[in-house]
């Protein structure tokens, strides 16, 4: 597995992806209906309203409520996308989550929108950072965050087939596409990206293509760090994060999210029970300052030269 | 038990041997929610053996009437009513609250037949309803969706995020219950967070109302079988916490409490 991946011209939005992928399947598919709290228009679900007005269902902002009747339709048979902001509906509605959905083993897909720090500017308040850490715990909920657009609608297909609750963690933030030979997605499996025996970076989701972009620089200076695709952040493929621990001796984790519990504390988790070796955690370390999506990202080191500077720390620490 | 077609009569000996069995399993326990179990009892006993249509041999029966039970912590009465409307044996009622017993403190619907979700944190059961209601409406399915709330509960927010969307969906194949004992777990709800006038609160909503004393089976029953409006429809049972027992109607410590040998044995001596 040596595929080579590396960024294509232009980058895409993945909301996109998401959208043509469930009108595809609503088409084929009538159980499949959305349920959204005000949130068709950031949510890109416009031509599915128009499509689909009735399978359409706005609760209005009311969180708690979106996520039970996305239960109570899984009750009647349906097949519910609960979708709105990561950060709303991860975080108001936690309880939901845990009961209606997880608990209660529904088949439900939560679709986190405009998820990590994509907003930006607006803070905290808005940013979903804490979500990987929540729904992590809840043994039974797939985690998905998807690298890019040709992700983000395998991830969706996937979803709507597996039969169970499911979260799948989206992003308005541009990225390009991964170019990957004969790729298949592999719900709960790590996507090897880059070869390498002196480090390990796994990320997920947006930085991905950053960690790739680190592994190229880093195979510059001679070192030659494997990258994996972490999409699944739950359940974690351990077999994957074992081997790299193993062979390389060094992990970095990238994610945008925080530090604490999401996928580098399930990295740490695994390996410091079973494959001892150090392990660098980029992401974020709490409420972050005011700032644009790409300083912010810059500031806290998912960037390029952040994520090659936590490798070379990595390998430091390692000793070999 | 009285040998009779009447249909009052039959849930009244339904309810007595529910509040019997589940309050001996409140005394085996010794953990659990009585009080709350009884002000719930006729409720129940008046769905499953008057109202709703079901197959306990086929719990996933697309086309099942649903009782979603929203103060989950009414163990008692749940479980008494799904075993004596046949989704389980009886003697499984005896291994309430032991340790890996299917009968959890709280409802899994992955460990018994007959519960539609999960529920025990409150102001759950009626967003996951009007779902279940919407389902029904969006497949023009012919079921109807019943969920029961505390009164206390309805201090919980989310409540009222559902009123509103069921509301304004018109969710005319719902019938949301709200057992009216006036007592939450510490104290009077209209001297911890009063919920009265909760008839107009209903209907500044878009539900229709109806009031019915929640321990009259026969008022009960008509109420409850009346052919759907074209609105969603509240009705609020009054009732009494503790019914049934001299010593535990309306005292909130009931809520949790638990009998000694005396006291069981008082109840059951009133229980007849």
């Amino acid at each position: 597995m040596s595929a080579p991946a590396a960024k294509t011209e232009g980058l895409f939005d993945c909301r996109e992806a998401w959208v043509a992928t469930l009108e595809a399947l609503a088409a084929a598919d009538d159980r499949i209906v959305v349920v959204v709290n005000d949130s068709v228009g950031s949510s890109k679900l416009n031509s599915f309203q128009k499509k689909f007005p009735d399978r359409t269902i706005n609760v209005g902002i009311a969180e708690q409520c979106m996520v039970g009747v996305g239960a109570g339709l899984a009750n009647g048979g349906r097949i519910p996308f609960v979708s709105a902001a990561g950060c709303f509906l991860t975080g108001r509605a936690l309880e939901q989550v845990k009961a209606d959905v997880v608990y209660a083993g529904f088949n439900v897909k939560l679709v986190g929108q405009s998820s990590g720090v994509a907003y930006g500017e607006l803070g905290p308040t808005h940013h979903s950072i804490e979500d990987f850490a929540w729904l992590r715990t809840l043994v039974n909920l797939t985690v998905i965050a998807p690298a890019d657009a040709w992700e983000t609608a395998e991830a969706i297909k996937w979803a709507a087939a597996h039969e169970g609750p499911v979260y799948l963690r989206l992003s308005r933030m541009p990225v390009p596409n991964l170019e990957v030979a004969n790729r298949v997605f592999r719900a709960g499996k790590a996507e090897l990206l880059r070869e390498g025996a002196e480090a390990t970076i796994i990320a997920c989701g947006t930085t991905v293509h950053r960690a790739v972009a680190a592994a190229d620089l880093l195979l510059a200076e001679g070192i030659a760090a494997r990258v994996l695709n972490m999409a699944t952040i739950n359940p974690q493929d351990e077999e994957a994060v074992l081997a790299a621990a193993a062979q390389t001796g060094a992990i970095v984790t990238v994610e945008e999210a925080s530090v604490r519990g999401g996928l580098g504390g399930a990295v740490a988790e695994l390996t410091s029970a079973h494959q001892p070796v150090p392990v660098e955690r980029v992401g974020f370390p709490g409420f972050v300052p005011t700032g644009s999506v790409e300083w912010l990202f810059n500031e806290y080191g998912l960037s390029r030269d952040g994520i090659a500077a936590a490798t070379r720390r990595a390998i430091q620490r390692s000793g070999r | 038990m009285t040998l009779t077609n009447d249909p009052a009569a039959k849930i009244r000996d339904k309810a007595l041997w529910m509040r019997r069995r589940a309050f001996r399993m409140v005394f085996e326990a010794q953990q659990g929610h009585p009080g709350g179990d009884f002000s719930a009892t006729d409720i129940m006993a008046t769905l499953f053996f008057g109202v709703m249509k079901y197959d306990p041999a086929r719990p996933d029966w697309p086309d099942r009437d649903r009782f979603i039970m929203s103060k989950g912590h009414a163990t008692g009465a749940l479980y008494t009513v799904l075993s004596a409307a046949g989704y389980f044996p009886e003697d499984w009622l005896a291994t309430y609250m032991q340790p890996k017993s299917r009968l959890s403190g709280h409802p899994n619907r992955n460990y018994l037949p007959g519960i539609e979700t999960n529920t025990g944190p409150l102001g759950h059961g009626l967003p996951v309803a009007t779902g279940i209601a919407i389902a029904g409406q969006l497949t023009g399915a012919a079921y109807r969706t019943f969920v029961l709330t505390g009164d206390g509960e309805m201090q919980e927010g989310s409540n009222w995020e559902a009123a509103m969307t069921a509301g304004n969906r018109k969710l005319r194949n719902l019938t949301w219950i709200v057992d009216r004992n006036r007592l939450q777990q510490g104290a009077g709800t209209e001297e911890t967070n009063g919920l009265d006038p909760l008839d107009k609160k209903f209907e500044a909503f878009g539900w229709d109302v109806a009031l019915v004393d929640g321990h009259d089976a026969a008022a009960l029953l008509q109420v409850l079988s009346a052919a759907p409006g074209d609105r969603p429809r509240a009705v609020i049972a009054n009732t009494v916490k503790g019914k049934g027992v001299s010593f535990m109607e309306n005292k909130a410590n009931w809520h949790h409490g638990v009998p000694n040998a005396e006291q069981f044995a008082q109840a059951m001596k009133e229980l007849v």
